[in-house]
This record gives structure tokens, sequence and C-alpha cells, in this order.
């Protein structure tokens, strides 16, 4: 409800601002109007150029990031976190993989990762969701200690919802109780 | 003088399977699994149609199978006597042969855009008409018309009110090879008439009533991460109600349908918050670093019940309205959660955690004590029934999800099966609609 609220005045507030970007103005000479807009002409122009120049500078950044995250054989390869039933500590296992992102992350500000918490079908559906954040903040926790900045990690939890693994036996649990670190490619 | 027939074996042991022809139109096909010794044996004759082209869906049916499904009857179905239709045409010693100790015979009648229905319930050995009525029907509401007669004689015989009127949401997943379709189902207590309010290729969840039945608030991932929906079942609109940051999910409305209940992690994690709905204002009820989540309201609307896992592992607690008066209720296992209140809020249902698996157990609010309605395995999501007669859950059999439903002692079990997919997430609506 908030949201829509906020949405609402937004939309106003634009709304107002494009009524008056036109003013009229009746007291204006037709060599002032020429003048006013050939320099109205060019601003424009200039604008679409540095629009231009960000484009192909955050192409070149997109590139760069592909480039480390799809190396396979990169530690940046791997992307999933395993818990234990019910915990939310992250393994010793983790830490080189997990380093390797906070760097990653560090040398990269403008790149953002999502981490995704899941867990098994165990146990009640809410509580899932709240296990799967709590797994997704131990994550987090580890990455900012190792450099990487808190606004460019977002923790959004599926608990039991979203399962890589459909039988009900523990192989398939174990595989569930997971952090997946989603980079945002900006496609 | 006619006697008394033994109860006991005409009964549904325990273990025997029963299927129960499910409608036409249905989603869910209905299994008694166990039943009860001690069944009520019950003859429902064939209402009598007094007009041209008789609709397809019979009112005797109805009748027949939600008397069944109740756990609390047996339908006498060989050697019935001819149909009867009222008092003046009917003889209780041939339906006595037949071992009912109650019949059911009525009449159909079409006027206008109605169907009058005129029925009448005997006791058989008592030779006495416990009742008659007339009910108008609108001829395109003639299974709603059904349940409604089914939820007067359930009343006449056992003295509780019916819940058959009311109807169950449920949400159904569909596995397709290039991902999930979620859908957010309405269907009658039987399983038939069933309606998608919404549909979603992300997660939906937690699906609760308004106290009035005209609206359904529920947990959608549609916008990449969990977000609380208020969504009317008529008209269909729907609104927003809580995108914060985190985790937006278990809403449950208060009875007196001022407020959400509800888990938001806004502030880190997740604490229980009551929303105002007129004014969108939220006040935070709880504060702790651990879980709190799946608030229930008692009936009165004066007690909030939540899971929380401050002591180390998730167990039910008690809190007033206005969060004051923290309590914990369980200590009876490891893990204690999404506690459902009974109607007539003397009882909780919850899940029950242990090395088994997940089972549903019953706390009584008055001497504390707990008594297990389900084995182990994996129930989930318990919901009352509007006249607490019974509990509807989730669970799941041969790797698919089904709900399964027990009465309040525990004693008669049933299995409501999807005819696609997985079935979860059960809420049974208000009596008043």
């Amino acid at each position: 409800m908030n949201h829509l609220i906020r949405w609402g005045a937004v939309a106003l507030v634009v709304g107002s601002l494009a009524a008056c970007a036109q003013p009229v103005r009746e007291d204006e000479d037709p060599a002032e109007r020429e003048a006013r807009e050939a320099a109205e002409l060019e601003a424009e122009r200039e604008a679409e150029r540095e629009a231009e120049r960000e484009a192909r500078a955050l192409e070149d950044d997109r590139r760069l990031d592909a480039a480390a995250l799809d190396d396979p054989d990169s530690p940046l390869a791997d992307r999933l976190v395993y818990f234990d039933f019910d915990r939310d500590e992250v393994k010793e296992e983790y830490e080189a993989m997990l380093e390797a992102h906070a760097e990653y992350l560090e040398a990269n500000p403008g790149a953002r990762l999502r981490l995704e918490g899941h867990t098994d079908e165990r146990g009640t559906r809410e509580y899932n969701l709240g296990l799967g954040e709590r797994r997704g903040q131990a994550v987090r926790r580890v990455l900012n200690l190792n450099g990487a900045s808190d606004d460019q990690i977002e923790v959004i939890s599926y608990g039991e919802e979203m399962p890589v693994a459909f039988e009900q036996n523990e192989d398939a649990w174990a595989q569930n109780r997971r952090v997946e670190l989603v980079y945002d490619r900006r496609e | 003088m006619l006697q008394r027939v033994r109860r006991g074996l005409a009964g549904l042991c325990g273990g025997i399977l029963l299927l129960v022809a499910a409608p036409a139109s249905a989603v869910l096909e209905v299994t008694v699994t166990e039943g009860v010794a001690g069944a009520i044996p019950v003859a429902v004759a064939p209402f009598e149609w007094r007009g041209d082209a008789e609709p397809e869906t019979r009112l005797s049916d109805i009748l027949r199978g939600n008397l069944l499904r109740s756990g609390l009857f047996e339908i006498r179905e060989e050697d019935l006597p001819a149909a009867a239709t009222g008092p003046a045409d009917f003889i209780p010693e041939p339906w006595a042969r037949a071992g009912a100790e109650y019949v059911v015979v009525g009449s159909k009648q079409p006027e206008d855009d109605r169907i009058i229905v005129e029925f009448h319930l005997f006791d058989v050995l008592a030779e006495e008409r416990v009742g008659g009525w007339r009910i108008p029907v609108p001829d395109d509401m003639v299974r709603r018309g059904g349940h409604r007669v089914s939820d007067i004689v359930y009343e006449a015989i056992t003295g509780d009110p019916g819940a058959f009127s009311a109807r169950i949401a449920f949400v159904q997943v569909e596995r397709h090879d290039d991902g999930r379709e979620f859908r957010l189902q309405v269907a009658d207590s039987d399983g038939a008439n069933p309606q998608t309010l919404y549909r979603s290729p992300d997660p939906l969840m937690s699906p609760a009533w308004s106290p009035d039945g005209s609206a359904l608030v529920y947990v959608s991932f549609e916008n990449r991460q969990s977000e609380v929906f208020r969504h009317d079942v008529r008209s269909g609109e729907r609104t927003s109600l809580a995108r914060f940051g985190g985790i937006n999910s278990a809403p449950a409305w208060s009875p007196d349908g001022r407020y959400l209940a509800l888990s938001l992690s806004r502030d880190g994690s997740p604490n229980i918050y009551r929303m105002d709905l007129e004014s969108g204002d939220l006040e935070q009820l709880t504060r702790s670093s651990a879980i709190e989540t799946e608030p229930s309201w008692s009936p009165d609307g004066e007690t909030i019940y939540f899971t929380s896992d401050r002591a180390g592992a998730p167990q039910i607690y008690r809190m007033d309205a206005s969060g004051d008066d923290v309590r914990r209720l369980t200590f009876e296992s490891g893990y204690a959660a999404r506690a459902a209140p009974s109607p007539d809020g003397r009882s909780l249902v919850y899940v029950e955690g242990g090395d088994g698996g997940f089972r549903l157990a019953r706390l009584d609010l008055d001497d504390r004590r707990v008594t297990r309605l389900t084995d182990p395995g994996d129930a989930e999501s318990p919901s009352f029934a509007p006249n607490g007669s019974m509990v509807l859950y989730a669970m799941s059999e041969g790797g698919q999800g089904v709900l399964g439903s027990v009465s309040r002692d525990g004693r008669v079990h049933q299995r409501l099966e999807g005819r696609e997919g997985d079935v979860r997430e059960p809420a049974w609506s208000p009596l008043e609609q």
C-alpha cells in the first residue's frame, strides 16, 4: 500500500514537471527564438553524446566483468554454498571461494550480487523463509569481512519454495540447503 | 418395535481404503483412509424431481458424499426400499431393515429461476421425524444447495454446525519442462467448482482468508522477492500490502478484519508486525533477532500465537494482540511451529517435529495436554474447518504433495489428492460468505 502511494506521488510530480517544460513566451522576437532553439538543440545533442559515451564505458565494464565471472577455472565460477540441516554457519570449505568473490566485488564497485537463500522441505514454510534469509546473511557477512561493500549485496530468501532436487532423501535435501550467488549482469 | 441397529462393525475400520466418487469437475479426489468404528448409518433417497429436464447435478449425491467424507457417517445403499418424499409416504420399517438409523428423503421443484428443495430427516428407530426444511436454490447453484442441505442434516444429527458450504483455498504446483506453474485455487469443501484466482511462474504461498470470506491474502515472489498481496475473490482485484526489504510473509487477518499480522525482516530479522489495513500503519509486536513468524489470531482477537526460535529451536509462543505478555506454550518436542487455533479458542493444532519427521499435534490450552493427531511424516500447514470438526493439512505421498484431513479427535483420516501436480497450504474459509 505504501508503495502504491509513493509511486502515485512520483507520477504526480513527474506529470507536473512535464507540464512546465515548455513555457509560453509571447514577448520573444524571432531572432532570439532562433538562437534559443539552436542552443537547446546543441544541448540535446551533447546529452546524447554523453549518454553514448556512458553506454560504451558500461559495455567495456561488462565485458571485463563477464570475462572474470565466466572463466570456468576461476574460483568465481563456484557460486553455491551448502549448509547443514537447520543451520546457517558457513563451513570452512567455502572460505577461499567467498574470499575470491569478495575481492571481485571490491575491485568492481559497480558489480551487484544477489544472495538467494534456500532450505530443504523439512519444517514449516514460513519458518524456512527465515532460515533461508539467515543463510544468505551469513554468506553476506563473510563477503563483507573480506572487503565487499554492503550496498553491493542483496539477500533474498526463497525458503523451501525453489528446490533443485525433488526427491525426498538426504541427498536431495543436502542439495537444496544452499545459498546461490547470482550476479546482476545488467542484461 | 424396531431394534436399534448395532453400530460397531458397521463402521469403517482403521486402514480400510474407501474411494468416494469425486464430482466430475473436481480438482481434488477424496479418499477416506481411516474411519471410525461406530459411524452412524444413514440412507439418502434420491430427491424426486417435479419438473421437466432434471439438472445433472444431483443433491442426494452431494449429500451422500459430504456425510461420508465427514467420517461420522456410513451410507447405506443396498436393499433400500422405494424412495419416499416426505412424511405422507414414509414408512420406517423397510429402511430399518436396510440398516439405516437416519433417512433423508426429499423433492425438488423448479420455480422461475430457482429450485425449491424440500427435504425431511427421519430417525428410523425412534420412528419420528427429526425435521423438515424447504430451501430455495438458484438453478445455477445446485451444488451449493447440496452443501447447504448437508450442513442442515449434519447439524440436525450431530448438534454441531456443518462446514460443507465453506470453501478451501490452496496452492497447486505443476512442474513443466521449462519451470513450474503456481496456482492459487479456491474450491468447494469437496474439491468441486475449482476457481483459479492467480497463476504465476514464481512461488505463491501462505494463503489466508479475510474473516468475511471475500478476500485472501498471500505471499507472491512475482517481483523477485517475497511480497504480501490482498486478492478480492469476486472482482479479482489485487493490491500489494507489504513489499519491504527482506522477508514479507505469513499474513493472518484479525477476526474483526481490521488488522493483518505478518512477519517482516525489514529491520534485519523476521519479527511479527501488525498492519492497520485502513491506514497502512505498522506496529512492531516482537523485537528479537530470532526467527519470529507464523502469527495466528485467537477467535476473540485478543491473543496472537506465533513461532519463534528465540530459545534455540522453533517453539510456539503467545502474546497479547498488543505484543505484551509473551509466553512460551510448547515444551514437548524440539520443533513446534505453525499454530492453528481451533474455532472455539480452546486448543491449538500445530506441526511437531521429531526423529520420525513432522506430524500434527493438538495442545489443549486449558490443561496443556498434548495429543498427537497424525503419525510422523511430513505434515504441515494445518487449517481448522470453521466448525472445528476437522483439520486440513498438507503432506506428501509418493513424492506428490497432497492434502490430508483429520478429525479433531485424531480418529478419522482422509486424503485429498490433486488430479495434477502438488497440492499444498490449504486454508478453510470462514462459514458465512
